[in-house]
């Protein structure tokens, strides 16, 4: 009794400064790596920030579907990056048959992003449903690797109908003006793919946050995500929630397909397994399973890449990326704001 | 499902029936000779071209069967599954790029082999620099395998994979390794002391043998593992990573030898491979290839070795021959594409099909075959549970 009275003596200064700085080695190293090249060239690396945010946000809405599938069923995804490069092609393939090119009018041109914006979600969302219900379904209760083997098919798949579709890397019209600048600050001048791909995701990720924090359905997510029998028992119809789940992704993943198009201005066939796997670090760096996390996460890796490529090349940028996904995942497994799965 | 379930213990039944009308080791003389006749007979059956194109198939095969056992200790006996077994194809195709090839300019070194003397160089024997390539991507395996020790199952794949993808990135960066792109050509033909350098791609029976006497030091190692006290320890980690150690298994140094040892024969073959098509190139080792192994794994039948070796051989059959040979059918039905384009979309589709129908493949190893259907061999438990007794003892899967 007396023992639990006397204080607990504290551990020393420096064990605790050291135990914070472990905690938090991978926010210190990265905002070192950052903070170095920005003292060095603070211009191009200012430049180098504003392009990995633009582009982070394609890689951040495919981590959300990484993320919400994984925190829901505990399954990677993996065809979801090739969900993503087929919303790249039906997006281009509506524009080549509607016959809108760069040329047309400017209402022409926005009715047309807008329009085919919603059909090639809608066309992911659904190709992403189907996909749940062929090939993870009938492997519920399985062991947990069976479903991840099937997905590598399903993504061979896809990947095949994307080369059948575009054997070659296929030129986008370029229907927003893309490098033309439209503001400057800092000497760091924004064009309009930048202000085109934070205007197209900003909206989705705020209906995505209220849909899932707010509706009925984002909460039976949320519930299934946390305990499924439990929620089963509940009332919550837990098949179609996990269906609801890939559609949600699906359409996220189609939006990220026609920003990528134009943003980038070309496709190919595989730019879905390279940016699935850069998306999925940037799932694993938010903590896999928090949507939030997951945003953050696509940003800094869009940020990491551009100035990695800015300062050791292009061609060393995918093994960089990968390297961290490597160290997060052995160091940091819960990532850098903790990752929301069910316990055990 | 219940159709599925019913039909497979007829099949295997059917299967254990021939099986038992000759002991174990006639049926290996039988297939051994087969093997032997092969290159001999079948070829010539077929005749021209579409023999020669049949034996290079053979040929590729017998690497790849190679590596269709080294993984199959990693994925099929250990249960760790590795996504990035290019990774190891690589190391070792790279090893007789450097030792037996005119990549390093400044030196000069022979060793048994008939290349003309003033050749710039490293040239070793064929057969040392196998060795070579077995020993150092083994211990790249090791090396690879260490920092995934602690992860879960789908951690440990992606990380693998992560590792598959960097190991090329970095040949193909490094020139001074590689030649980046172009890669490294020529590299010496196999040269054995008593033969003489074989000269394939002319005459492919004697790099057949070649392969096939490699095929058999693979397969030996493999089953005589598998029936060690390493081999038991792999199978326990497998179902039970827990109850093994609790069991007294080292996990850590258990796992690293599945590593060691199933990269070392993707070394291995890789190196076979490189000789044989005289070029090691970057453009080969890409994730495709990590899934085009894992496939044959798991249509033969993860963990058993008959059934690793007829999924490799089917499967690389259909790359390497079949569908080339069958590149002109969508053409003739009014389809406008290359049959040969979309091997891996069929070879996904296997995985996928197979996953679902038929998790322990076609040819499974029993205890496996347990694991895959343990939740439905429980399930049918709790519905049985029902109908016995009170009292009397309900036998059930582990879990």
């Amino acid at each position: 009794m007396e023992a639990a009275a006397v204080p607990q003596p504290k551990p020393p200064v420096v064990r605790r400064v050291a135990s914070a700085v472990w905690q938090n080695i991978l926010w210190i190293g990265l905002g070192a790596w950052v903070l170095f090249y920005l003292v060095q060239e603070p211009t191009s690396t200012l430049d180098d920030i504003k392009t990995g945010i633009s582009n982070g946000t394609i890689w951040a809405l495919i981590a959300l579907g990484y993320t919400l599938v994984y925190g829901i069923i505990e399954l990677i995804n993996f065809a979801h990056g090739d969900v993503f490069m087929l919303g790249s092609f039906v997006a281009v393939g509506l524009w080549t048959w509607l016959g809108i090119t760069a040329g047309s009018s400017v209402i022409v041109i926005i009715l047309g992003i807008a329009g085919v914006l919603v059909v090639s979600m809608l066309a992911t969302g659904s190709l992403n449903v189907m996909i749940e219900r062929v090939a993870y379904r009938p492997l519920r209760n399985a062991p947990k690797l069976a479903p991840l083997i099937t997905a590598i098919g399903m993504s061979f798949i896809l990947q095949n109908v994307g080369a059948l579709w575009h054997p070659l890397p296929t030129s986008v019209p370029d229907l927003i003006g893309s490098q033309r600048t439209l503001f400057t600050v800092l000497d760091v001048d924004v064009v309009r793919s930048d202000v085109f791909a934070i205007a197209v995701t900003l909206p989705l990720l705020i209906a995505l946050l209220t849909f899932i924090g707010q509706t009925r359905y984002g909460k039976a997510m949320r519930a299934t995500a946390q305990d499924p029998d439990a929620a089963r028992l509940m009332g919550i119809n837990v098949d179609r929630t996990i269906a609801l789940t890939f559609l949600i992704g699906g359409l996220l993943a189609g939006a990220a397909g026609l920003i990528y198009a134009l943003y980038n201005g070309t496709i190919r066939f595989n730019q879905g397994f390279t940016a699935g796997l850069i998306a999925f670090t940037a799932a694993v760096m938010g903590g896999i399973g928090n949507l939030k996390g997951a945003v953050a996460g696509g940003l800094i890796i869009g940020v990491v890449q551009s100035i990695s490529d800015d300062q050791y090349g292009q061609q060393w940028t995918e093994a960089v990326v990968f390297a961290i996904l490597i160290l997060i995942m052995v160091f940091r497994p819960d990532g850098l704001f903790g990752e929301e799965v069910r316990p055990g | 499902m219940s159709g599925a379930k019913s039909r497979a213990p007829a099949l295997r039944s059917g299967f254990s029936n021939v099986r038992n009308m000759l002991p174990r080791w006639a049926w290996m003389l039988i297939f051994l000779g087969l093997a032997i006749a092969y290159p001999y007979v079948v070829p010539d059956l077929l005749g021209g071209g579409a023999g020669d194109d049949l034996l290079d198939a053979s040929v590729n095969t017998l690497g790849y069967i190679i590596m269709a056992l080294g993984l199959n200790i990693v994925v099929g006996f250990a249960g760790l599954l590795d996504l990035g077994y290019v990774a190891f194809y690589a190391i070792g195709a790279f090893v007789i790029g450097w030792l037996g090839s005119g990549q390093f300019e400044k030196v000069h070194l022979d060793f048994i082999t008939d290349v003309p003397k003033a050749l710039p160089g490293l040239h070793i024997n064929f057969v040392i620099v196998v060795i070579v390539a077995a020993a150092f991507t083994g211990l790249w395996g090791v090396i690879l395998g260490a920092p995934t020790l602690r992860l879960r199952g789908d951690y440990l794949a992606i990380v693998t994979l992560a590792f598959g993808e960097i190991v090329p990135r970095v040949f193909e960066n490094w020139e001074f390794v590689s030649n980046g792109r172009q890669g490294i050509t020529p590299i010496d033909r196999v040269y054995l002391p008593g033969v003489g350098e074989l000269n394939y791609p002319i005459e492919l029976t004697g790099i057949y043998f070649v392969g096939l006497a490699m095929v058999l030091v693979t397969l030996f190692v493999n089953i005589r593992l598998r029936d060690s006290r390493l081999g038991r320890a792999w199978i326990a980690v497998r179902e039970d990573e827990v109850a093994a150690a609790a069991m007294g298994v080292n996990l850590v140094r258990t796992k690293l030898w599945a590593y060691a040892v199933g990269a070392a024969f993707g070394g291995f073959a890789g190196a076979f491979l490189g000789a044989y098509r005289n070029t090691v190139n970057v453009d080969q080792f890409e994730f495709g290839f990590s899934v085009f192994i894992l496939c044959m794994i798991i249509i033969g039948g993860m963990g058993n070795v008959a059934g690793v070796i007829l999924g490799a051989v089917a499967l690389s059959m259909l790359d390497r021959f079949i569908l080339p040979q069958l590149n002109s059918v969508p053409d003739a039905i009014g389809l406008n594409f290359d049959l040969t384009a979309v091997n891996f979309g069929i070879f996904g589709f296997f995985l996928l099909v197979m996953m679902v129908l038929r998790p322990e493949g076609f040819i499974p190893s029993t205890r496996r075959k347990l694991e895959l259907h343990a939740g439905e061999v429980e399930d049918a438990a709790a519905d049985r549970s029902a109908e016995v007794a009170p009292g009397e003892p309900l036998y059930e899967a582990r879990h």
